[in-house]
């Protein structure tokens, strides 16, 4: 009796194995997004999974961007990694070195037979993700890039012009001192200091942020980001910030909560903090381009961005890439990308998501919203433009932000700041390319 | 004229300590262990390549100014924790203790921040001090005083040292009222009719006999103050202003998780645990002498 109960025990246990195989293949999908952006994600995937039934995409929430990566890399040493795995740009060089634990995702689009148009992507975004010879190594999910958010009515209310021209750090200069002058206690914020005002700062006005094409072109890459240009930046920020121009709220994006609740004329953030600023000023505001120095030769070029791409991850079974491969061009389809792209402020990736969603009329209803493709297409991609690609990245934004406080605090010129913030994200990228010879 | 119970035979002795034993060495040797074997490597960290690299994560760390500055740091971190945790925790026992209407109330009450995990006090302690929209620094400002923790070192220092010991003052003020409460009324009260005031009293009598608690709690303080407050400077001020909040274990964290160097990751742990390790030697070699048990 005791035997038939074992081997009814058994037979239920292996039809209970056999089951998924007969049914759709399994994709899994790690990423870092909560809140109404993994709403908008798990309807993608919902709209994936109701439009075919041979795969079905399972995504799951891993905590933060650097969580969500810790995550892939924990996964990957136990050999249980996901398919697909979300990583923020700044992590796009730890990928990259990790031959042998992802595949590029190229590869995983052709071999699939799937609809893959390398092209049709938008070359300011996909840049960031590519090798130089072209070959787009990730799938950019999230992208945006930075642009200056203007509260009108601090400028009406200090009796200036709201439509005054701010296209350059000139006259952003001569704003400030007339905001300053009426009373402003905020003229100027900032989110992400490093990303805006070093990183995109030195992409804009064409000039590198470190050497070897920005760490794109070898792994023995230094930082360059304390050349003039750079300095006199981060100097007149300083001169700025003991004048009471502008205002330093934090590492992330604090300063967004100063600007939302109206205390901040000026802010400069990520294009993609609209939805935040839409639903939350009590204010009429402008998105406008982000200043540039009229005086730097060749400036405006071209900004960067930041956010998220998609890697595909080694270790998995020739149907199972051939799913992955699906997804990932069911995902650059216009009408996914149009959506994501008017739901969210992040900047669609193809060329086709733009135009769709230019022909439905979305930028004439939204004034502004089309600044941050504009900013990032107007111009040729150069080799100091098309991104970053340095290891420890992460961290060694970590210390920029650390030296710029010292500049802001009024204890260090910008020269040692910049002087000492490369000296010692250098120490870091030699770590970086020891560990990854 | 001690009593000892002693057992007669080496297996059943054994064998009751063995629990604790395997605990032990799966929880502390065996990690340990790892540390002090990858402290010696460079790894990637998907773990596909490792490079023998001997001393150099030593050498690299011990060469770098920013590290050894996170040992001032750690230090004047940790000492501020222990203190202001452990002086609050016992000012407000010696008052619960007085009390006799609704005491029970107010010892409920006192406990309750314990409850609070380190990262949810960060911020909440964050929400409060806020540069200008902050509750804290919103009333700082209306009295002259611009408060932005962010660019002042010092502000940061305060705001973290404030959040970690505010979880901790619950925990210590448990550990002291039950102290409080073991101490002999006869001893207080015989003193209290020779006409020693209530300090006097609390000087020569209540804190020599609580001494025993107390140095417990400076060790379990201090050890706190090393290794659970990551949380808090996290949510806080991830290790800024410049590197003023940057404690030991701060960046063992950073280098690890937000730089994936595990190889200098596991140098510092190592580090660490000798620091640790030869600070509770100190205390237990030159304090406890002073503790009357």
């Amino acid at each position: 009796m005791r035997r038939l109960i074992l081997c009814a025990g058994l037979a239920a246990a292996m039809a209970a194995t056999a089951t998924p195989a007969t049914a759709a293949t399994e994709i899994q999908w790690w990423h870092a997004f909560t809140g109404r952006l993994g709403e908008l994600l798990a309807e993608q995937v919902e709209k994936f999974n109701a439009s075919q039934s041979d795969y079905t995409v399972v995504a799951s929430h891993k905590g933060n961007y650097s969580e969500t990566l810790n995550a892939g890399i924990a996964a990957f040493r136990a050999g249980e990694q996901p398919h697909l795995l979300m990583v923020f740009e700044v992590g796009t060089a730890t990928m990259m070195g990790a031959k042998g634990a992802i595949k590029p995702a190229y590869e995983v689009l052709e071999q699939s037979g799937a609809e893959f148009d390398p092209d049709g992507y938008l070359g300011a975004v996909k840049g960031y993700y590519t090798t130089p010879a072209g070959d787009m190594l990730s799938l950019p999910y999230n992208s945006s890039t930075p642009v200056l958010y203007v509260n009108r009515n601090a400028f009406s209310d200090a009796g200036m012009d709201p439509d005054m021209d701010l296209s350059t750090w000139e006259q952003v200069d001569e704003a400030l001192d007339k905001l300053k002058a009426a009373g402003s206690d905020c003229p100027l914020t900032t989110a992400w200091q490093s990303w805006v005002h070093l990183e995109n700062l030195s992409a804009y006005h064409n000039v590198p942020f470190s050497t070897k094409d920005n760490g794109f072109t070898a792994l023995d890459t230094e930082l360059a980001f304390n050349g003039p240009l750079q300095v006199a930046h981060i100097g007149a920020m300083g001169e700025w910030a003991k004048d009471g121009k502008f205002f330093y709220a934090g590492r992330r994006n604090e300063g967004g909560a100063n600007f939302r609740a109206g205390e901040c004329a000026l802010f400069t953030e990520s294009s993609a903090g609209y939805a935040g600023v839409k639903k939350e000023a009590q204010f009429d505001f402008d998105i406008r381009p982000l200043p540039y120095w009229s005086s730097a030769e060749g400036a405006p070029q071209n900004t960067i961005i930041g956010g998220s791409s998609l890697w595909v991850m080694e270790g998995h079974e020739a149907d199972e890439y051939k799913g992955v491969g699906e997804f990932l061009s069911f995902l650059s389809t216009a009408d996914i990308q149009a959506k994501w792209h008017q739901d969210t402020g992040y900047l669609p990736i193809t060329t086709a998501a733009y135009e769709q969603t230019q022909s439905e009329g979305f930028y004439d209803e939204n004034p502004g919203t089309d600044i941050a493709i504009i900013q990032m297409t107007g111009k040729e991609t150069t080799p100091n433009s098309k991104g970053l690609r340095l290891g420890s990245f992460d961290q060694i934004r970590g210390l920029i932000d650390e030296e710029l406080e010292g500049v802001w605090a009024g204890d260090k010129s910008a020269q040692e700041a910049l002087d000492s913030a490369v000296e010692r994200g250098n120490k870091l990228l030699r770590r970086f390319e020891q560990a990854n010879r | 004229m001690e009593k000892r119970v002693t057992f007669k035979g080496k297996k059943l002795p054994l064998l009751l300590i063995l629990p604790q034993v395997i605990i032990t060495a799966v929880f502390f040797f065996w990690p340990a262990g790892q540390a002090i074997y990858q402290s010696a490597f460079i790894p990637d960290p998907f773990g596909l390549k490792s490079q023998f690299v001997g001393f150099d994560n030593f050498t690299f760390l011990l060469s770098d100014k920013y590290y050894l500055a996170a040992f001032t740091t750690t230090a004047i971190f940790s000492s501020l924790v222990t203190v202001v945790s452990m002086g609050v925790a016992l000012w407000l026992a010696l008052m619960a203790d007085r009390i006799i209407k609704g005491s029970s109330a107010y010892r409920t009450l006192l406990i309750w921040p314990y409850a609070v995990a380190p990262a949810v006090a960060g911020v909440l302690w964050l929400f409060l001090f806020s540069p200008n929209i902050g509750l804290a620094s919103w009333y700082l400002e209306k009295l002259g005083y611009q408060w932005n923790h962010t660019l002042n070192g010092g502000e940061a220092m305060g705001l973290v040292v404030l959040a970690s010991a505010w979880g901790r003052i619950s925990y210590n003020f448990l550990f002291f009222l039950a102290g409080l409460q073991a101490i002999p009324k006869s001893v207080i009260e015989a003193a209290a009719i020779d006409g020693a005031h209530f300090w006097r009293r609390f000087w020569t009598i209540v804190f020599p006999l609580l001494s025993p608690t107390t140095f417990f709690l400076l060790v379990v303080n201090i050890v706190y103050a090393f290794f659970e407050t990551f949380g808090v400077i996290h949510t806080i001020t991830s290790g800024g202003p410049q590197q003023s909040t940057t404690i030991l274990v701060y960046k063992v964290f950073s280098d690890g998780f937000v730089g994936q160097d595990l190889g200098s990751s596991a140098a510092q742990s190592v580090i660490l645990l000798l620091v640790v390790g030869l600070l509770t030697i100190l205390q237990f070699k030159f304090i406890e002498r002073r503790v009357h048990y």
